[in-house]
């Protein structure tokens, strides 16, 4: 109940904030949503199941990917081509999920790290669809859902709360279900897991495929957003930042990506203004973590503050 | 037979670690097995309930061939599996714990009633809120035990359970045995002969792979081989 | 050109290729197999041994043999002291987790990159091979007047290239005299056998993994080192190595030296052929399908056997 009223109320806030913020960061808190949305299927996956995946950049541009080229080559509007890309990155994420549950640790790191690598050489590859490393910027009628100008900096926010909010509210559902309470404890003990008799390898790839789905939501819902697809959001550093985000917020906490989202996208914004190397910042937010807080910024708050928290 | 073990083999490269090995266990019996270490029998419950995968033979419980079912699948039919290696979820709560193996079969508040009446059944109704891996070693296997007994299983598959205990607890896990053998089947590997004297129907005894012998606690110690290969070890004694 | 010809400058370009890849590979491989960590940084320590040794080449003056040679000596040793900093200062710390190693270097990797771009900038910039002799290879075609020797335009190499081919061969040699025949490899070998065993016996496995970190960074710093005057340095030059050094060691067998090396001269090779055939982009897409695949359903690699 606390937990549903905590969830509830930074929606409620984020609410709130459209009306009150400047137009400045009115706009990076759209962004972020969207961006948090990626990291909290990440989530699902690393913080909930155990399972680091270095390609998650591949399920992002799987959506992207799906929506744009649907309204570029077949003239499909927002609503129909977001659903086009959110159900590529279910077929992306269950096929791969049916050859990468196979290896488990380091060598599933590198295997999704590799497929995702495949998948943007393909985009480079098949340039005459995809217009390759330069990308394309969205036709206005691929940014136009049921009347709705999508491009419009108030209706864009309130689209980025809308998918925020989902994702949130199932990531919330999800954790506290059997379903999710069973991937906690893949995550602690595998094999313990296997023999209570759960089939864990369906276990996985439902989370793996549930985990793509919701990157491949926000991969689409970015690119209509902010009008513009291009093989950069498919490139290894977008496979880094959802990482990066939920190892900042706090892994296995359903607010934790969010938060790491938004103090790592105006860390980089800040620094952005006194240098261009801003990946540096990155990286050494990267390094200072795995030393010094493995649990993020939510998991030092569960354990000292709220056990409970989800 | 509610299980039936038929010509169960396991080599592992060039090792040959259970050979050939017949075992029937009717309804309602507490079996335990018996051996020195290496004898194979953690391997041979691994290959009956489907943790190893066996080179060679079959399992038949409960009238149908599980032999190539996977571990969850068998599980699922109605065995339950407590490691001899205490591996309770450390880190989350010991209701939780019981909660993962009660909500496979039951939901919501019944699955709730279940875990409460195991935790109270080996004596941790107290501490359903602790973490597991703050609890005591002995409470611990407990723990483990309550896992087995939520699923309400129709063979429970006990490894080495009063490992590490105090003998005032395995008093206790005694007579929890004894009131769990009424409602299920049990196999126990167990290093402890005053414990399976105490409770064992019958006994099988394992050695280098091969059962040795089978029978009553009085007939196995009164068996000649059996004193030789195993009675006379140190083990037995202290064990 | 014909193919016959166009095959025999793949094959030496490849064997270029191969040459350094091996070095690259062998570094990685000799950090997996002894530590079983995966350092995603490793590319970065080849990227910065191209970088150092622009800046010494350029520091010295006179002859461009004078400012190789001490790149070739100074920047592995430099990016070696580097690499052992880190795993002093960070990996160690964490006590070798793999995941978390994993986090980390990926971590450094942006940090050395991004520190690179920042005081070296994103220019690419060449070396001066010490010596470059152009080499005409001729060729053999059956004409009017039956067989007879051709000089066919554009077949040739450098006496660089060769010496790169050979250098690399004296490196691997080397390599291999350390592991099997000097104390620090016998250590090094038991540690990779058996760390508690290696613990129990007194060997000072921190200080082996620290001087296995080093070596292994030290072997990609001269391989750029040495490929340098070919390729230009820059900031972004480690993605690459990275990837195919990746797959050289998953389909050598993680962790086997000789199958890294046999698999590197393969890689090499058939790169330099295949993208004769394919765009190079296509050829990257098949090669890491196909490390993805050998990991997936071969994890013991191509030639490795399965571990018991």
């Amino acid at each position: 109940m606390k937990a549903l009223v905590l969830h509830l109320g930074l929606l409620a806030v984020l609410l709130a904030l459209h009306f009150v913020l400047p137009a400045y960061h009115h706009g990076n808190l759209a962004r972020i949503m969207v961006l948090a949305s990626f990291a909290m299927g990440y989530n699902i996956l690393f913080g909930y199941t155990g399972l680091l995946s270095l390609g998650h950049a591949l399920f992002f541009a799987a959506g992207m990917y799906g929506m744009g080229l649907s309204v570029q080559h077949l003239g499909l509007s927002a609503g129909p081509a977001l659903l086009l890309g959110v159900l590529s990155g279910a077929v992306v994420s269950g096929a791969l999920a049916l050859l990468a549950l196979r290896t488990s640790g380091v060598a599933f790191m590198i295997v999704t790290l590799m497929f995702a690598q495949a998948g943007y050489l393909t985009i480079l590859h098949f340039s005459e669809w995809t217009r390759g490393d330069e990308g394309f910027v969205l036709a206005l009628a691929g940014r136009m859902a049921w009347g709705v100008d999508l491009s419009d900096p108030n209706a864009r926010y309130i689209a980025a709360l809308m998918l925020f909010g989902i994702c949130l509210m199932l990531s919330l559902w999800l954790v506290r279900a059997p379903f999710g309470r069973v991937l906690v404890a893949i995550r602690e003990n595998e094999e313990r897991v296997r023999m209570l008799g759960y089939d864990t390898f369906a276990h996985k790839l439902a989370a793996l495929t549930i985990s793509g789905t919701m990157a491949a939501a926000a991969g689409a819902a970015y690119g209509i957003l902010f009008g513009y697809v291009g093989a950069s959001f498919a490139a290894v550093q977008y496979s880094i930042l959802p990482l990066l985000y939920v190892l900042l917020g706090g892994a296995g906490t359903v607010l934790g990506p969010f938060i790491g989202t938004l103090f790592m996208f105006y860390l980089i914004d800040l620094s952005s203004g006194i240098t261009t190397a801003y990946m540096l910042i990155a990286g050494i937010a990267l390094v200072l973590l795995t030393l010094f807080a493995p649990q993020g910024i939510m998991g030092e708050l569960r354990r000292r503050l709220w056990k409970g928290l989800p | 037979m509610l299980l039936s073990v038929k010509g169960l083999s396991k080599r592992f490269d060039g090792l040959h670690a259970v050979k050939s090995v017949d075992l029937d266990l009717p309804e309602g019996e507490i079996r335990a097995l018996i051996g020195p270490n290496g004898a194979g029998k953690t391997t041979l419950v691994g290959m009956i309930s489907g943790r190893i995968t066996a080179s060679a033979g079959s399992v038949i419980f409960d009238g149908e061939d599980i032999t190539r079912l996977p571990a969850h699948r068998r599980i699922a039919r109605g065995m339950a599996y407590t490691f001899q290696i205490t591996s309770v979820f450390a880190r989350l709560s010991v209701a939780e714990n019981v909660g993962l193996a009660a909500r496979r079969h039951l939901h919501g508040a019944k699955a709730r009633k279940a875990v409460a009446e195991a935790l109270d059944r080996v004596g941790l109704g107290a501490r359903a809120e602790q973490e597991a891996g703050d609890l005591a070693y002995g409470h611990q296997r407990l723990l483990e035990l309550a896992m087995g007994i939520v699923q309400h299983p129709r063979l429970l598959i006990l490894d080495e359970p009063t490992q590490g205990l105090s003998e005032g607890e395995i008093e206790a896990f005694q007579s929890l045995i004894r009131n769990l053998a009424q409602e299920t089947t049990i196999l126990l590997i167990e290093h402890n002969m005053r414990v399976v004297m105490a409770l064992a129907d019958r006994i099988t005894v394992l050695d280098a792979g091969r059962v040795l012998a089978e029978g009553t606690p009085e007939e196995i110690h009164a068996n000649a081989a059996v004193q030789a290969a195993y009675l006379g070890g140190g083990d037995a004694q202290t064990g | 050109m014909d193919l016959g010809p166009y095959l025999v400058l793949a094959t030496l370009e490849g064997a270029v290729t191969a040459a350094v890849l091996a070095l690259t590979a062998v570094g990685l491989s000799l950090v997996f197999g002894v530590m079983r960590v995966v350092n995603i940084a490793h590319g970065e320590f080849f990227m910065l041994g191209a970088v150092l040794a622009w800046w010494i080449a350029t520091s010295v003056g006179g002859h461009p043999a004078f400012g190789f040679g001490a790149a070739l000596i100074m920047a592995p040793l430099i990016v070696g002291a580097l690499a052992m900093a880190a795993d002093m200062t960070i990996l160690k710390r964490l006590d070798y987790d793999p995941e978390r190693t994993i986090v980390a270097t990926i971590g450094l990797l942006y940090i050395i990159q991004q520190l690179t771009l920042m005081g070296y900038g994103p220019e690419a910039r060449p070396v001066e091979a010490p010596f470059n002799t152009r080499l005409a290879i001729p060729w053999f075609e059956h004409g009017l007047e039956g067989w007879q020797m051709i000089w066919p335009w554009g077949l040739g190499t450098t006496s660089y290239k060769l010496a790169v081919i050979g250098a690399a061969v004296v490196i691997l040699c080397g390599v291999w005299a350390v592991m099997a025949r000097t104390r620090l490899g016998l250590v090094m070998r038991a540690t990779q056998a058996d760390r508690e065993m290696a613990l129990a016996f007194g060997i000072p496995v921190e200080r082996v993994y620290a001087i296995t970190f080093g070596l292994g960074a030290g072997l990609a710093a001269l391989a750029a080192v040495l490929i340098v005057p070919i390729q230009q340095a820059h900031y972004l030059m480690g993605a690459d190595p990275l990837l195919l050094s990746f797959i050289v060691v998953i389909i050598g067998g993680l962790g086997s030296l000789p199958g890294t090396v046999l698999a590197a001269v393969l890689i090499g090779l058939s790169d330099g052929i295949i993208s004769v055939f394919f765009s190079p982009t296509l050829a990257k897409i098949i090669a890491t399908l196909l490390v993805a695949l050998v990991l997936v359903f071969r994890p013991q690699g191509l030639f490795g056997k399965r571990a018991a």
